[in-house]
C-alpha cells in the first residue's frame, strides 16, 4: 500500500508502454488507472467470473488475480485491442448479431475467450464451446445466445 | 393502436449500445473517477444484533494517507435525521446505537488510495453488547427479539400511515384480501388440501457492483450512481438534505445488471453524506461480497389451503404468506401487498382469503428481485396445485385448465381480467412439450418426469413516466427519459418507438443516459414497467413533436403530403440549420385504489404479466442428482417491440430462476453468512443450462399497451421452480417443498420415502 513502487514496461494492444505501479496492484487496476482501459473489469475479484479477462502473451488470464508486476515484459491484449480500427473482429460482430449480450459486463471476457478458443479450434462443437467458456459467468444468463455467437464467429472467421 | 403495420416497432434491431459493449467501451458508473475524489471503505458489523458501546477509530485515523474516519454520529451532525427507505424511514446511513444485521455499515474510512482505506477500515475497533437475534420469518412473528422498537413509515404512502408509532412488533405490515366467503367454501368442500412451502434467501449478484460517486458543493449535490431509479434517489437525497429536488442531480450510465438490487437508495445516501462531511468527491464502490449485505431476495413461508368440490373445481383458497424482510424494510412492504394479492394463483376461485405479512428479522435487508415476490408465490401455489391434481388423479394440465382464470372473469382482487392469455400460455407450454404424447419415464436408477408451472403478476400501479423528445434541425432526434438500461434493451425499445412515431430512422435517434437535471421524472426502472409506461410516454412525446412539426410545415407552406425532408423544414422556419422541436408527455395509467378492509379494487393493474414453464427432468435415485433435460418457457408479453431482445429477456429470466431453484442459497450459521462470494454462492454457468431450452411468447395484443406491448423482464422466472419440483414428483414420487432443490434434498426425500431417512446434519 502506498509503499513499494516498481516501474514496468510491456506491450499493450501492440504499443510499448511503461507504468509506475505499486507492487500490490493487480493488473485490472493498473489497466484502468494507468491506461484508462475499463474493458477488463473486476466483479467477483476472485478469479471466478472472467469479467477481468485479458490475454497475456496470447493466453487468457483473469487480471484480478494477476499482479501487475508480473506483466513486466509481457505482451498484453485487452478487449480494446482486438478490433482492427473501426472494423470489429469476427467475434465482436457475432456477439452483436446474435444478441449475445445484455448488460454487457461479462461480454469482453467472453469475447476474448472465444477468440482464444477459435484460434486453437476453428470448428468447436457445443461441448467444446461450453467446456472452454465454463470459467466465464454471465449473470444475465445469455448462455444460449453466447453459444450461437461462438458458432457464428467460427463461420465468420472461415468466411473472412 | 395495437396491430397495424409498423416499420420499426416489432423488428429485431440489434441493441443500440452493442458496439460499445463488445469493444469494452460502454460507460458504467463503476468505471468513473472524479478529480480529487476520495475512496470510501466500509467497516461492517460482524454480529447480527447488538448495541454499539464504543467505536475506536484512533488506529485507523493515524494511518498515513487516511483523510477521515466517519461514524454514524458524524453523519448525524450534518444530517440530523439520517434514516432512509422507500416505505419506512428505518435504515440509518451508518449504524446508530444498534446494529441489526451482520454486514451492516458501521463506519467508513476515506483515503485517496483505496488500499489504504481498506486496510484502515479493518483497524477500526467496535465494542458491542451482543443481543439475541431472530432469522426466521415465522419465529419473528412471536419472538421476544424485536428488531425495531418502533415502526417509522415514510409519509409517501397513505396506506402505511396508520403504522406510525406502532411498538414492539416485527410485523412491518400486514395485508389482507377477502374475496367471496372462504370459510363457507371450506365447509362445503369435498376435498381440503393444506401444504406449506418455503424459499431461501438469495442475492441478485449484479456483475457491476453497486457504486455511487457523490460530489456535494455549497448547495448542490451531484451523485453518479448505478441506480435503477434516479428520480427516486433524487427525491430521497433531497429529503435527507432538506433541499429542493432541483439542487440534487443524479446521473446514471449503462448498468452492469440490476435485477432489482439497484432500485431505491442503496449506497447513494452514504456517498452523499461522506462528501458532505469531507468536502470532496467520494466514491463508494462495493465489492461482490458487500452486495450480499446490502440487498437480497425475501425468504418466505407460505401456508396454502384449497377447498375443492367433487368435480375438481377449486372453490376456495386460503393463503398465509410470511415474508422475511430482513433488518430494514426497503420495498418489502410493497412486495407483501402488490404481489400478495396474486397469492391464490392464476385460477378462477370464487372464495379467497389472503393474509400476507412483512417481517423484520436480523438478516440483511430484502427488497425487489426480478419478480417482486411472485416467484416465491408461484413456487407454493403451483406446487400445491400439482399435488391436488395428482391426488385427485387428474392430469395436471387438465386440472389447471379446468380452474384457469379467463378474460372477463374477476381475479381475486376484484379486477376483471383483460388481455390475460393464461390458457394460451399454458397451451403453448403443453404443445411444445408434446404433453399428450407418451413420455419415457426412464428405468432403473435413472427416472424421468415432467411438470409445469404457471404464474402471473400485476404491474405495480399507479406509477408515472415522463419523456421528452427533441427533433434537431438536421433531422436527428434525442429521447430524454429516466428509464435505465441495465441490459434489458430499453434504450433500443424507446428509440424504436420514437422512430416509429416520427418516421425518423433509428440510426438518427439517441437515447440519453438518465440524468435528473436533464431527463424528466420516472417512477423507476423496475417491475417490467418501462416498456408499458415509458413506452407510452415516449410514444406520446414523439407524437407531440410530430404534431408540432406538422404545424410548422403548415406554417412555412409545406403542408402534409409535401414530404419535405426535416432539415429543409427547419431551414425554412429558422433561416438556417437551427432550432429544435420538443415534444413532451406524462403517462399514468388508470387505477382504482384497493378498499382497505377487503383489498378489493375494480382496477388494480394496467396489465397482467403471464409466464409458464415446462420441465423434463431425470433423477438419479442413487444420489438425488438432478438433470434438467428440457426447459420450455412461454410468456404472454403482448406484442413485442423488439422480438430478439424479448426472447433473451425470457431466457435470461428463466436461467436466473434456475439458479434460485437449484443452487443459490445464502447460508447462515451461528449468525454469520458463510458464503458471500461467487466461490460458494453458486450462480448458473454454462454447465447448469438445461440440455435443451426453448423460449417463446404467444401471439397476443395488450390493447392498452404501446403498440400492443407490455412488460417482459420477469415473466420468464415465474414457472421455473414449481415446474422442476413437479417434474421430480412425477419422476420419483417425492415432493420437495423448500428451495433450493439440491441433490441432497432430493436424496433425503427419496430415503424418507423408502422409510430409511437420513440423519439431520
Ligand atoms: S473479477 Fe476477475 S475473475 Fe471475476
Ligand atoms: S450480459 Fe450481463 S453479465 Fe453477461
Amino acid at each position: 500500500m502506498g509503499g513499494q513502487k516498481k516501474t514496468i514496461g510491456f506491450t499493450l494492444n501492440g504499443r510499448r508502454v511503461a507504468a509506475d505501479i505499486g507492487v500490490h496492484q493487480n493488473l485490472t487496476e493498473v489497466l484502468q488507472e494507468e491506461f484508462g482501459l475499463f474493458g477488463a473489469r473486476e466483479s467477483c475479484g476472485q478469479g471466478l467470473c472472467g469479467c477481468c479477462t485479458v490475454l497475456v502473451n496470447g493466453i487468457a488470464v483473469t487480471s484480478c488475480l494477476s499482479l501487475a508486476a508480473f506483466a513486466d515484459g509481457a505482451d498484453i491484449t485487452t478487449i480494446e485491442g482486438i478490433a482492427d480500427g473501426e472494423t470489429l473482429s469476427a467475434e465482436q460482430d457475432a456477439f452483436i448479431e446474435t444478441g449475445a449480450l445484455q448488460c454487457g459486463y461479462c461480454t469482453p471476457g467472453f469475447i476474448l475467450m472465444t477468440k482464444q478458443l477459435l484460434d486453437e479450434n476453428p470448428d468447436p462443437d457445443d461441448d467444446a464451446i461450453m467446456h472452454y467458456l465454463s470459467g466465464n459467468l454471465c449473470r444475465c444468463g445469455a448462455y444460449p445466445e453466447i453459444l450461437k455467437a461462438v458458432k457464428l464467429a467460427a463461420q465468420k472467421r472461415k468466411a473472412g | 393502436m395495437a396491430g397495424g403495420s409498423t416499420t420499426t416497432v416489432g423488428h429485431s434491431y440489434p441493441r443500440m449500445e452493442g458496439r460499445a459493449k463488445v469493444t469494452g467501451r460502454a460507460e458504467y458508473i463503476y468505471n468513473m473517477r472524479l478529480p480529487s475524489m476520495l475512496h470510501a471503505k466500509v467497516h461492517r458489523s460482524p454480529i447480527s444484533h447488538g448495541r454499539i458501546l464504543s467505536i475506536d477509530t484512533s488506529e485507523a485515523s493515524a494511518m498515513p494517507g487516511v483523510h477521515h474516519v466517519i461514524t454514524g454520529e458524524d453523519v448525524k451532525k450534518v444530517l440530523p435525521e439520517p434514516y432512509y427507505g422507500p416505505a419506512f424511514h428505518d435504515q440509518p446511513i451508518l449504524a446508530l446505537d444498534k446494529v441489526r444485521h451482520f454486514g451492516e455499515p458501521v463506519a467508513v474510512v476515506l483515503a485517496t488510495d483505496p488500499h489504504i482505506a481498506e486496510t484502515a477500515a479493518q483497524r477500526i475497533v467496535v465494542d458491542y453488547e451482543e443481543l439475541p437475534a431472530v432469522f426466521d420469518e415465522v419465529e419473528a412473528l412471536t419472538s421476544d427479539v424485536i428488531v425495531h422498537e418502533e415502526l417509522k413509515p415514510a409519509g409517501t404512502f397513505a396506506d402505511l400511515k396508520h403504522l406510525a408509532g406502532k411498538r414492539d412488533t416485527n410485523i412491518a405490515l400486514d395485508y389482507h384480501l377477502q374475496h367471496g366467503d372462504a370459510d363457507k367454501a371450506f365447509a362445503d368442500a369435498e376435498h381440503v388440501f393444506e401444504h406449506t412451502f418455503r424459499t431461501q434467501q438469495t442475492m441478485h449478484t449484479p456483475f457491476e457492483p453497486m457504486v455511487a460517486l457523490a460530489d456535494v458543493r455549497n448547495d448542490h449535490a451531484t451523485v453518479y450512481s448505478s441506480t435503477q431509479g434516479p428520480s427516486f434517489v433524487r427525491f430521497e437525497l433531497a429529503r435527507l438534505l432538506g433541499w429542493p429536488e432541483s439542487n440534487v442531480r443524479i446521473k446514471t450510465a449503462h448498468l452492469g445488471g440490476g435485477f432489482g438490487a439497484k432500485v431505491y437508495v442503496k449506497v447513494e445516501a452514504l456517498a452523499m453524506a461522506l462528501s458532505l462531511i469531507a468536502h470532496r468527491p467520494v466514491r463508494v464502490a462495493l465489492t461482490m461480497e458487500e452486495q450480499f449485505y446490502t440487498i437480497t431476495k425475501h425468504p418466505s413461508t407460505f401456508r396454502i389451503q384449497s377447498a375443492v368440490d367433487k368435480d375438481g373445481k377449486v372453490i376456495g383458497r386460503k393463503c398465509e404468506v410470511w415474508w422475511n424482510g430482513g433488518a430494514y424494510a426497503d420495498i418489502g412492504p410493497r412486495v407483501t401487498q402488490k404481489s400478495g394479492f396474486t397469492a391464490a394463483g392464476p385460477y378462477d376461485i370464487d372464495n379467497v382469503a389472503i393474509d400476507s405479512y412483512a417481517l423484520y428479522t436480523n438478516r440483511p435487508p430484502a427488497g425487489a428481485l426480478r419478480g417482486f415476490g411472485i416467484p416465491q408465490l408461484v413456487w407454493a401455489y403451483e406446487s400445491h396445485t400439482d399435488i391436488i391434481a395428482r391426488e385427485l388423479g387428474i392430469d395436471p394440465i387438465a386440472f389447471r385448465k379446468q380452474n384457469i382464470l379467463r378474460n372477463g372473469r374477476p381475479q381475486a382482487v376484484g379486477t376483471i381480467v383483460k388481455d390475460g392469455e393464461f390458457e394460451a400460455v399454458l397451451d403453448g407450454v403443453a404443445e411444445r412439450m408434446n404433453w399428450n404424447r407418451p413420455f419415457d419415464k426412464g428405468s432403473g436408477t435413472k427416472l424421468r418426469g415432467r411438470g409445469v408451472g404457471l404464474g402471473f403478476k400485476a404491474s405495480i400501479s399507479p406509477t408515472t413516466s415522463s419523456a421528452i423528445v427533441s427533433v434537431n434541425a438536421d433531422g436527428s432526434c434525442i429521447v430524454y427519459c429516466s428509464t435505465v438500461d441495465m441490459g434489458q434493451g430499453s434504450d433500443t425499445a424507446m428509440a424504436q418507438i420514437a422512430s416509429e412515431v416520427l418516421d425518423i430512422p433509428i440510426e438518427k435517434i439517441r437515447v440519453v443516459n438518465p440524468d435528473t437535471d436533464v431527463t424528466p421524472y420516472d417512477m423507476s426502472t423496475l417491475g417490467s414497467r418501462s416498456t408499458f409506461h415509458m413506452g407510452h410516454a415516449v410514444r406520446l412525446a414523439a407524437g407531440d413533436a410530430r404534431d408540432k412539426l406538422h404545424a410548422m410545415a403548415e406554417e412555412v407552406g409545406m403542408p402534409e403530403g409535401s414530404n419535405a425532408p426535416l432539415p429543409e423544414l427547419f431551414i425554412r422556419k429558422f433561416g438556417m440549420r437551427a432550432g429544435a422541436i420538443v415534444g413532451s408527455a406524462n403517462y399514468i395509467p388508470e387505477f382504482s385504489p384497493p378498499n382497505y378492509d377487503t383489498g378489493q379494487s375494480t382496477n388494480a393493474t394496467p396489465f397482467w404479466m403471464i409466464g409458464a414453464t415446462g420441465a423434463e427432468v431425470e433423477v438419479d435415485t442413487e444420489t438425488g442428482q438432478l438433470t434438467i433435460l428440457r426447459l420450455v418457457n412461454v410468456c404472454d408479453i403482448g406484442t413485442p417491440i423488439n422480438p430478439i431482445v424479448v426472447e433473451t429477456q425470457i431466457s435470461g429470466a428463466a436461467v436466473m430462476q434456475l439458479g434460485f431453484t437449484l443452487t443459490e442459497n445464502m447460508v447462515i450459521e451461528n449468525g454469520q453468512l458463510t458464503n458471500p462470494s461467487l466461490a460458494d454462492y453458486k450462480i448458473p454457468g454454462f454447465f447448469d443450462m438445461p440440455d435443451t431450452m426453448e423460449n417463446g411468447y404467444i401471439d397476443a395484443v395488450q390493447e392498452n399497451g404501446p403498440f400492443g406491448a407490455k412488460g417482459a423482464g420477469e415473466s420468464g422466472t415465474f414457472g421455473v421452480s414449481p415446474a422442476i419440483a413437479n417434474a421430480i414428483d412425477d419422476a420419483v414420487g417425492v415432493r420437495i417443498s423448500e428451495m433450493p432443490i439440491t441433490a441432497e434434498a432430493v436424496f433425503r426425500a427419496l430415503r424418507e420415502k423408502q422409510g430409511k431417512p437420513l440423519e439431520e446434519n
